[in-house]
């Protein structure tokens, strides 16, 4: 066990130096994480006022999130959690149908048909995921599997929680991915918590990372909240997916900075002290210092920066939020690829209540 | 008598049972100190501490395959799953092996056990926090299913569910979890298993329902009665086995049938209940027994609100059944 962590650790400092990212490039990342914090502060705010229904943040994982997406070719497809959303604006997807799926609106690609936090995109090779925790990792290794045997370079990453890798489709899904060599890169956020579970509930393994040697994958442990370490074993892992070299478990050391989601109160399970302590590890902050130190950054461009990304942020919520809800026959579609005489019915005798209760002034929306 | 919420009922409930029973141990995600995302362990890790109300990993089939193995070994597991939509991953352990202990042990090995699950929609839970799917646990042989509609009976049918040997899959309706409030009696009382209750009495429909949609449905029955309409409304209570003479009787009296339920029509509860109604009381029958239901879709978001049936959906069904001559 021991001897493994230390391996993973050599790894680590070996790869920062090969894959370090620099001049435009880490400003494009710095760019993107600190645009998805402005998202996630307003969001958060909408939620509190009611103006969409529920959000998951990713406050605090921005470089593990962002830096290992990072590393990825836009051919290369990812199964996200519920905290890579970002994902996929780093990845070019426009401002305003991510934040509609939010408000699951008429703008919204998805159609409403998922809670906040949920939104897919073909277009960038982001899949749709649930809310069940786990169940994208095996699929994941299947799309690799499928990418290998048709022959295309793609290469997949996979995202977990640490709260993840506790269920039978983590472990389905490592194994499996080092049987096939597939090309995967499985990326744990070890945020510390599953909602209000903490480390020791989750696992007593040392570290989540050395889990893949028991599956035959490498494990590298990075420190999560240094954007360019993150991309840097992100990049390695990638790189040797692509090459034919199988899968890599990267497991991110980073923080949840915020509430579980806004449905929760983390007050009652966690000490502000601890929260306070890294807080000074903001992987914004950090990157940004790091910047300014090599001079292709200042103060002021920052404070620029989050002015004109505040104020694009609210252009397109403003946008979002003025479209209709969907349809309400489109309940009815998309359940299979040709409408069943059931859901036509249905659909009919849907339509036919909500006349009727119109017609005698009632309302279902109570 | 102290007014309590439902989700309060079903936390007093458990705290008056594991002070009675100390085989009694709750195990499931963030249940300890946490208290449960819901609340429904609020105070009984620091009450009984960690061993007898354990935080687990994040394994449906973790908690449920542990809390059989406790079971087969003599204790009284109250396994929590967060949300009845996540209960998948342990619904190997559920079906195949949970509910087949007994039989295929020859009666020699029991798991009695409750797992309890917040379920249904109404809350704006998209489709992983709002399904209703007590009819595919009742399909396999084995298990008990409950669904409380208000806080007395939540917690009068949580200890008796905790006081017999089968393994019971105790759904609460989380729409209501807070709004459905009322008397509930301090210490020990229960509510039988198997047992129906007549909400409303009367002569013209009879109205099955269960869950948070018995409220939905006691609003339409409610609004039928100003027309002079007198409903019968019947609370199912336990979904498994159910209580096929109160069914019975009000239908024979009535001649017309209703079920309302938010699970999706085909295969849902309503198909049984309809098709025990017709084998036997067709000749009472004066129109089809008709079904009120959630769609057959999955659950939405943002339509979330024509997807389960309310109170108007309700009522012109009623009417409609009212209205049939053949
Ligand atoms: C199978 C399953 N069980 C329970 C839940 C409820 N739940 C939602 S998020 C969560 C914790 C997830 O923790 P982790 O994997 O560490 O991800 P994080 O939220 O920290 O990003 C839980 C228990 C769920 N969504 N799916
Ligand atoms: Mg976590």
């Amino acid at each position: 066990m021991k001897t493994a962590a230390r391996r993973t650790r050599a790894k680590e400092r070996k790869a920062s130096e090969k894959y370090r990212l620099e001049g435009a490039r880490a400003l494009f990342l710095y760019r993107a994480m600190v645009r998805l914090r402005t998202i996630d502060e307003r969001m958060i705010t909408l939620q509190r006022q009611g103006r969409i229904g529920f959000y998951g943040a990713c406050t605090g994982q921005e470089a593990a999130s962002l830096g290992a997406a990072y590393a990825l070719e836009p051919t290369d497809w990812i199964f996200p959690a519920l905290r890579e959303q970002g994902v996929m604006l780093l990845r070019g997807y426009p401002l305003v149908p991510f934040l509609a799926q939010c408000f699951g609106n008429s703008l919204d690609e998805t159609k409403g048909r998922q809670m906040p936090s949920h939104p897919a995109s073909r277009s960038v090779n982001q899949v749709s995921w649930g809310s069940c925790i786990g169940t994208q990792l095996p699929q994941a290794v299947g799309a690799a599997l499928a990418a290998k045997l048709r022959g295309d370079p793609t290469v997949v990453m996979a995202f977990s929680g640490d709260g993840g890798t506790s269920t039978a489709d983590f472990h389905a899904a490592m194994n499996f991915a080092g049987v096939y060599k597939a090309p995967v890169v499985f990326v744990v956020q070890n945020n510390h918590f599953a909602i209000s579970v903490g480390r020791t509930r989750q696992t007593a393994s040392e570290s989540y990372a050395v889990k893949g040697v028991a599956y035959g994958i490498p494990g590298v442990q990075v420190d999560g909240n240094d954007a360019r370490a993150v991309y840097a074993a992100a990049k390695e892992a990638v790189d040797r997916a692509r090459e034919g070299g199988g899968p890599t478990l990267v497991e991110c050391v980073t923080y949840r900075m915020g509430a579980h989601s806004t449905s929760d109160d983390p007050t009652r399970y966690r000490d502000p002290k601890e929260v306070e302590e890294w807080a000074r590890r903001d992987p914004i902050e950090r990157f940004k210092k790091s910047l300014i130190e090599e001079g292709i950054w200042s103060e002021e461009q920052d404070a620029a920066l989050r002015k004109e990304l505040l104020e694009e942020v609210n252009a397109a919520i403003a946008t979002v939020e003025a479209a209709p809800d969907p349809e309400v026959e489109t309940l009815f579609d998309d359940v299979y690829a040709q409408m069943p005489w059931n859901l036509r019915e249905q659909r009919e005798e849907c339509l036919a209540a909500i006349a009727w209760e119109k017609a005698r002034g009632l309302s279902s929306g109570h | 008598m102290p007014v309590l919420n439902l989700v309060q009922a079903v936390n007093d409930a458990l705290r008056l049972e594991m002070r009675r029973d100390e085989r009694v141990v709750i195990l499931g995600e963030d249940v300890g100190k946490f208290g449960g995302v819901f609340r429904a362990t609020a105070g009984l890790y620091e009450e009984f501490g960690e061993n007898r109300v354990i935080d687990t990993p994040l394994s449906e089939t973790g908690i449920i395959g542990t809390a059989i193995g406790m079971a087969l070994y003599g204790m009284r597991p109250v396994p929590e799953i967060q949300f009845l939509d996540f209960i998948y991953s342990g619904y190997d352990q559920i079906v195949n092996e949970l509910a087949k202990m007994r039989y295929r042990s020859g009666g020699q090995y029991t798991c009695p056990m409750v797992i309890r699950a917040p379920y249904g929609g109404g809350i704006k839970g998209g489709l992983y926090h709002s399904q209703s799917t007590e009819s595919v646990f009742i399909h396999h042989a084995g298990l008990k299913v409950v669904v409380p509609s208000n806080p007395y009976d939540a917690k009068g049918l949580l200890l008796s569910a905790l006081r017999q040997d089968d393994p019971v899959l105790f759904l609460e309706p989380k729409r209501i979890y807070r709004a459905a409030r009322g008397e509930v009696p301090e210490g020990d009382y229960t509510v039988p298993l198997e047992s129906a209750a007549i909400v409303r009495e009367g002569d013209a429909v009879t109205v099955i329902a269960w869950g948070a949609m018995l409220h939905e449905a006691v609003a339409a029955v409610d609004r039928l009665a100003e027309e002079g309409i007198r409903c019968e409304l019947i609370d199912l209570r336990t979904l498994w086995p159910l209580d096929i003479e109160t069914v019975l009787g009000s239908v024979r009296k009535t001649g017309r049938a209703v079920i309302v339920h938010e699970a999706a029509r085909t295969l849902g509860l309503g198909a049984e209940i309809a098709a025990l109604i017709q084998e036997r009381a067709f000749v009472y029958l004066e129109a089809p027994v008709k079904r009120i239901t959630g769609w057959d879709t999955p659950f939405p978001y943002t339509l979330d609100e024509h997807y389960l049936p309310r109170a108007p959906r309700i009522e012109k069904g009623i009417r409609e059944t009212l209205d049939f001559v053949a």
